[in-house]
């Protein structure tokens, strides 16, 4: 019997690398404004803290409390930034649950649905973190200059590679943490729900 | 006596625990024969959506079992489990449920690519199942862009993608005008008697019961009475 499940080896079913891709670009390029706006999401929140990071490198004051107190900006500025991406992430999956389900109706894995979204929080995470440090610590240069301080080029990119690093970190962790959760349900419960 | 494509034996299931718990289904036995056009009905919450998410492997039951083509379902791996949904079962929603980033071809592309198609085999496979269901002009264009009546149309050429043994449909003439839900009744009619497909579907529309071969009344979670029709 050809359609017996058992009968037929059931080996790694995952289509080819190039399906999870065309799949993950098309849903960042027929949702642009939409995803747009995650991304905006993301970059905000990234823009916040590498100009806190800047303001930190800047604070060149041997006072023990004015040195705390960067600290703790730069470190409230990271808890609401994770806060922010993790917001975005979650909405922009969820409201996709009964895609997930679909997906599931025509026979995709787990490993693919998961895929998918690592791929497409991979694009994002990585525009809007790039974008969000550039402008967020390219901002605060400009601002501390302008007080008198300079901030090396050095100093100005490894701000910039840190934000994007934790930028794309977090987002990639804040979309997989539910796409993992819904690939992992019935698929009748996945089209049930309703965002 | 055709061969029995699917059977449930005892089958139950139950949302909730203890006091609260909802009992959908209790007990419901069973059999599905190989290219018949069968419907389900029943009112609302009478456990018909529940035994049609249980036959087609979307929900797990709590009690008894689902044989299709004599595996038992709940001894599958979720790997197996979406092999078997993507080779044995096609399933047509009453909300259409395509794809809305891709276009009418990709959406029946798709579920061959999960199957380990090539692409040109595939894109070549779909465009005769678009001509199948008489959309292969509209082939290029994404849900969006096309009529309720056509986006049905197109789900059920991806339904057929891999040549499924059972289609299953969810009021798949709910969300229609009239005249749109008559030609989706149709075209699947056509496809039972023509491709030998086998139909379910779960429904509450009378012209849907017109053509079926059989009839499961469901009532309080229990398979009340089978309907014969000629």
């Amino acid at each position: 019997m050809p359609n017996d499940v058992r009968a037929t080896a059931v080996k790694d079913t995952d289509p080819p690398f190039w399906v999870a891709w065309n799949q993950a670009l098309a849903s960042i390029r027929v949702r642009f404004w939409r995803q747009a706006i995650t991304t905006a999401g993301v970059g905000l929140g990234i823009a916040f803290f590498t100009s806190m990071q800047i303001q930190r490198l800047a604070d060149t004051s041997t006072d023990l409390g004015a040195q705390a107190r960067s600290a703790w900006l730069a470190g409230t500025a990271l808890l609401m930034c994770l806060v922010g991406i993790t917001n975005s992430m979650l909405m922009s999956v969820t409201e996709r649950y009964r895609e997930i389900g679909t997906f599931k109706c025509l026979g995709a894995s787990d490993s693919f649905i998961v895929k998918v979204f690592v791929l497409e929080s991979l694009l994002l995470g990585f525009m809007g973190s790039l974008l969000g440090s550039v402008i967020g610590a390219g901002a605060m240069v400009a601002v501390v200059r302008m007080q008198g301080t300079a901030i090396g080029v050095g100093a100005w990119l490894q701000v910039v590679a840190l934000g994007t690093g934790v930028g794309l970190l977090m987002t990639v962790v804040a979309a997989i943490a539910p796409a993992i959760q819904a690939a992992r349900m019935p698929a009748a419960a996945a089209l049930r729900v309703d965002v | 006596m055709a061969e029995v494509v699917v059977r449930t034996t005892d089958l139950a299931k139950q949302y909730g625990e203890g006091e609260n718990a909802v009992h959908a289904l209790n007990g419901v036995t069973c059999a599905i024969y190989s290219g018949e056009y069968l419907s389900i009905v029943g009112p609302s919450g009478s456990g018909k959506s529940t035994l049609f998410n249980m036959i087609g492997g979307l929900d797990r039951p709590t009690g008894g079992s689902v044989f299709i083509n004599s595996v038992d379902i709940a001894q599958l791996t979720p790997k197996e489990l979406a092999f078997l949904r993507c080779h044995t079962i096609g399933y047509i929603f009453q909300t259409f449920n395509l794809i809305t980033v891709r276009t009418a071809l990709e959406n029946v592309v798709l579920p061959m690519l999960f199957a380990g198609l090539s692409p040109e085999d595939a894109e070549e496979r779909a465009m005769k199942k678009l001509d199948l269901v008489g959309l292969g002009h509209r082939y290029h264009h994404r849900p969006a862009e096309l009529s309720g009546g056509q986006q049905q149309r197109v789900a059920i050429a991806r339904a057929l993608a891999n040549d499924p043994a059972i289609v299953l449909a969810d009021e798949p003439t709910g969300n229609l005008d009239l005249k749109t839900g008559q030609e989706i009744i149709d075209l699947l009619r056509r496809l039972n008697q023509e491709e030998g497909v086998t139909v379910i579907s779960a429904t509450h529309d009378h012209k849907m019961l017109g053509v079926s071969d059989r009839i499961f009344h469901i009532s309080d979670g229990k398979l009340e009475r089978i309907e014969e029709r000629t």
